[in-house]
């Protein structure tokens, strides 16, 4: 080891700048061991990024573990920038879904942007071509007018970014909840397409090879951003706004052309974003990953601006930029390319055999931690798990006990409030601010069950959605959690394609609190449960906690990223009805489960009961049905019912498509037992509903599968009104009123808005 | 027939006319790097969609003085045929090839959808393969696609039957309903007054497989390859 002594002008290390750093006292005293001395002003930010929740899952690690991550077909696992699965062909799909939620919280716009660009960066580092964006995303009331400019300016945050870049945004979903108010999710992910063989790891390799920055230049912005991400939101957080970083998706997309030309051209042999934590965090996991050590020159990085410290330059968020290690004598090559887009490459390092992380500034050594022990000697935490007494009072009160309204007398009323409902309502409004059609593969986009983009020179496709059901989860964390990868594999197999795999982006509070850290613990066992039984593995994601302002906590939101394969592209469904007189039929329950469904939360404003059970084999036998109709060309369309029941699914099938609505008979009368609530707005899980010219067929592939497949009504094309008898008079409406209350009711709420409200005109998150 | 289609740093639509050329219409295309000042023989001259240079000032703006536009702009000037899509169109408008100009839409928000347009004049040499009044759908993804110019000169252009495409609603009426970002009397598309530069916000490369929801874009091509080649 050498000599590392205070630089000249650094802060003293007190247990005052240590706390502000995010450090406990074990966690300092465990630096301090490693090193064998007190840590510099320069290691201590080093670590305290590192070892920060968002870089070092430290309370999530022992629990991710017991998530499958295995198939023949995974050719990579979690680990690395993204996830890779082989398709066949020779090719490769990568993806990954990660949040930015802290950033988008205090400066929506800016915090959107850089969370597309951050996942864009994962997976064109991985040697693929993004070929498709998805959001997940979850806010407060739309009732609330900080709410509206949260969501304004996430949704153009999200649409800037991935427009200029030219990567059609082609699904996802939108939930509005009271839960999201102050702390809204933004989750974002990335699917791109590669050649099995152009596939790199984040791996430095090779002593003696040099180790350069390239993209944008590294500036003063986003220091510490990652350790922002590690803390509750609270009154001060809108004083850590220059803690966000700036995008530039010019930039970006130069940076991406420039990249896949640098895999291409075996100049190099790894590379990874600067993203979380910047050049700290990508050089020490680089080589951890490769089990090599590195020295970095931070004299040698290209600046915005002289007279940065070390500690900034290593902190630094600055977007738009990659590391990558070259082959040694390939730096000019690396420059050409670079040079070819405008951008800077420079060699600020190389890969040594001594077993350290070193930092210098010119010859003086100013951080230098040994071995990978930096990455390795982070600490795990398994915090006290317990389960919230009120939760469990509010799972075991029956939902029947909530007497109906005088005005649910006509179930037309409530259908008409359901689809009216913001997380149920069309979200054209959003998705219309997104090119979903660029680079010509969008075969089905947004608006329906799962987004389909065609593979060129093959006759596949893929599907990607993203799902979960934060108040299931919220009821019953381990039930909550086997449904989000349920229903997003469900929505999958509605297009005709095989589900194949998952990304994951776990959304939680603080876990130091013993109820979070149940709903934690619970929620993935029970999404290991779900992707065991359903043959989908785990190939990464996003750990995101602290989740939670002095509001309280987020829902418990594990948010499902779903990839599927379809084997022939012309089979690719979409979710209205397409043709008249095509029998409607019911694969599933009938069922009629209200607990924590969105008509109690609609309705009746409230959020109890037990959500709806999730018997995997059921989920299984759905699924294989639909897929085999749609594989024999049986299907005309085929939709998931999920938020707010029966009713609801039967009447987007009839009007999601404002160009080609359609009426539908229905009848569910022989259904005695249950209420007619029940029965239209419960939301029994494994259920899809299908339109076919063929019932006969597809009940006997059906009965294969020992799946439910009711024939439950038709298809009345010329029809201008949906009915459904049910066993106690009927529900009939004009298609006109369920229209326009599903495809008016988000652009209505949003014309409140004033158009040039600024962050400062609205209140502040502490105040809320 | 060789299609020489432009690459801007920022370009992200090139790919797409590229494929429409060589796989749908089975021509050659060939891309033009912006620095090069060469167009390497292309009959046909294509501006795709995208942000040029990022764009953050208006749309185009810098795109004019790169090199290769000085070449674009000669083959212009000389009569050889040049289309802009989306980009494109707002490039042409910034260079001077076409008159007008495109501003922000008139909602201040970027507009992704299926668009109707309708024909207004099939005797160009982008349109000959259509009807006149023949309704298509073609899908736009633009921020800054509202057409605007000067009274004198919008009544020129339909005066001079240099209106291509107008947006139409299913009926094809031209209607403020249909109109997508406010341009000046539903205008989508319009070509110079040589008949040979051709600038529309709308994407007919994104309309070229039954796959994807539209064949209506073919024609487009079409067109140009039986005038060019005749």
């Amino acid at each position: 080891m050498s000599q590392v002594s205070p630089r000249q002008g650094d802060p003293v290390i007190t247990p005052a700048l240590v706390g502000e750093h995010g450090l406990t006292t074990g966690e300092y005293d465990r630096l301090v061991a490693m090193l064998g001395r007190e840590p510099t002003f320069t290691e201590l930010g080093i670590v305290s990024a590192l070892w920060s929740e968002h870089c070092s899952y430290k309370h999530s690690r022992p629990v991710l573990k017991n998530l499958p991550t295995t198939a023949p077909y995974v050719l990579q696992g979690p680990g690395e920038n993204a996830g890779v699965i082989s398709i066949g062909d020779g090719l490769a799909v990568a993806f990954k879904i990660e949040s930015h939620n802290h950033p988008s919280a205090v400066e929506p716009y800016q915090g959107a942007a850089t969370g597309v660009g951050g996942i864009l960066r994962d997976v064109f580092t991985m040697g693929a071509r993004p070929i498709a964006m998805l959001n997940s995303l979850r806010f407060g009331s739309l009732d609330d007018a900080r709410v509206r400019y949260l969501f304004a300016g996430v949704v153009k945050g999200i649409g800037d970014y991935g427009n200029c870049v030219g990567i059609p945004t082609v699904a996802g979903e939108i939930v509005f909840d009271r839960p999201y108010g102050t702390n809204p999710l933004v989750n974002a992910m990335c699917v791109g397409l590669m050649h099995e063989s152009d596939l790199i790891r984040a791996k430095a390799q090779g002593v003696g090879n040099p180790i350069m920055a390239v993209g944008a230049r590294t500036g003063r912005d986003g220091i510490h951003g990652a350790s922002f991400a590690s803390e509750d939101l609270s009154a001060a957080s809108d004083a850590k706004r220059p803690r966000i970083q700036v995008g530039d998706p010019f930039t970006e997309k130069l940076l991406l052309e420039a990249s896949l030309e640098l895999i291409k051209s075996g100049s190099i042999v790894a590379i990874q974003d600067m993203g979380a934590a910047g050049l700290t965090s990508s050089s020490a996991e680089m080589a951890e990953r490769g089990d090599v050590g590195v020295t970095i020159d931070v004299t040698k990085v290209p600046t915005r601006e002289s007279g940065m410290t070390p500690y900034e330059i290593l902190l630094s968020e600055s977007q738009e930029r990659m590391l990558v290690v070259a082959k040694k004598g390939h730096e000019d090559a690396v420059r050409d390319i670079l040079t070819k887009w405008d951008l800077t490459a420079a060699v600020i390092g190389e890969v040594i055999a001594e077993p350290v992380y070193r930092v210098t500034e010119g010859t003086k050594i100013v951080a230098e931690f040994p071995g990978s022990r930096l990455v390795t000697d982070c600490p795990a935490y398994s915090p006290e798990a317990l389960e919230s007494p009120d939760v469990r009072a509010l799972r075991d009160i029956d939902p029947l006990t909530i007497a109906e309204l005088p005005e649910e007398a006509d179930p037309a009323w409530t259908l008409e409030r359901l689809l009216a409902a913001p997380t149920i309502a069309s979200k054209a409004w959003a998705y219309r601010q997104y090119d979903s059609t660029v680079r010509t593969n969008t075969v089905v986009g947004p608006g329906g069950d799962a987004a389909v983009l065609r593979v060129r020179g093959t006759n596949k496709g893929i599907a990607v959605k993203t799902d979960c059901n934060g108040r299931y989860v919220y009821l019953d964390p381990r039930v909550g959690g086997r449904i989000a990868v349920a229903e997003a594999a469900r929505n999958v197999a509605c297009t005709g394609a095989r589900p194949m795999a998952i990304t994951n982006c776990l959304n939680f509070g603080n876990p130091t609190r013993p109820e979070v850290f149940y709903q934690f613990r619970e929620a993935v066992a029970g999404m290991g449960e779900a992707c065991r039984a359903l043959g989908t593995p785990v190939t990464g994601g996003n750990v995101s906690l602290y989740n939670e302002s002095p509001a309280g906590a987020v829902y418990p939101t594990p948010v499902i990223g779903m990839v599927g394969i379809i084997d022939d592209i012309s089979r690719a469904t979409c979710s209205t009805f397409q043709q008249d007189g095509d029998a409607i039929l019911l694969i599933g329950d009938p069922g009629g489960e209200l607990g924590g469904s969105e008509y109690l939360a609609t309705i009746h404003d409230t959020v109890l009961g037990r959500p709806p059970s999730c018997d995997l084999d059921h989920e299984r036998a759905t699924i294989d049905t639909v897929l085999d109709a749609i594989g024999e060309g049986l299907i005309t369309s085929a939709h998931d019912c999920s938020d707010g029941g029966l009713a609801v699914a039967v009447a987007e099938c009839c009007i999601a498509n404002r160009d080609a609505q359609a009426g539908a008979e229905i009848d569910l009368s022989d259904n005695a037992g249950r209420s007619n609530r029940e029965l239209l707005f419960g939301e029994t899980q494994a259920r899809i509903i299908v339109s076919t010219p063929n019932p006969e067929r597809v009940s006997q592939i059906a009965a294969r599968h020992h799946a439910p497949a009711e024939r439950i009504g038709v298809v009345r094309a010329a029809s201008d009104k949906l009915e459904i008898k049910l066993p106690r008079g009927a529900l009939r409406a004009p298609l006109s009123r369920l229209s326009a209350a599903y495809h008016n009711a988000i652009p209505t709420i949003m014309a409140r808005t004033p158009e040039h409200a600024t962050f400062d005109e609205l209140a502040p998150v502490a105040a809320h | 027939m060789k299609f020489g289609i432009v690459t801007f740093p920022g370009s992200n639509c090139d790919y797409d006319a590229y494929h429409a050329v060589t796989e749908v219409l089975g021509e050659e295309a060939v891309y033009l790097w912006h620095k090069d000042h060469d167009l390497q023989g292309s009959d046909v001259v294509i501006l795709p969609g995208g942000f040029s240079y990022g764009d953050y000032l208006r749309a185009g703006a810098i795109a004019r003085f790169s090199p290769i536009m000085q070449e674009v702009t000669a083959h212009a000037r000389s009569g050889g045929p040049v289309v802009g899509f989306c980009n494109g169109f707002q490039i042409l408008c910034e260079a001077g090839l076409l008159p007008g100009a495109l501003l922000r839409n008139a909602h201040l928000q970027f507009v992704s959808a299926w668009t109707r347009l309708r024909v207004e004049n099939a005797d160009t040499m982008f349109t000959n393969l259509y009807e006149r009044g023949e309704l298509l759908r073609v899908p736009i993804a633009h921020g800054d696609g509202r057409f605007v110019a000067t009274e004198e000169v919008l009544d020129e252009l339909e005066g001079e039957g240099r209106v291509i495409f107008r947006y139409a609603d299913a009926s094809g009426n031209i209607s403020a309903d249909a109109n997508p970002n406010g341009s000046e009397r539903n205008i989508a598309a319009i070509i110079n007054e040589g008949g040979n530069v051709l600038g529309m916000m709308p994407h007919p490369e994104r309309a070229c497989s039954p796959l994807l929801g539209s064949t209506d874009g073919i024609r487009l091509f079409e067109s140009i390859l039986s005038r060019v080649a005749a």
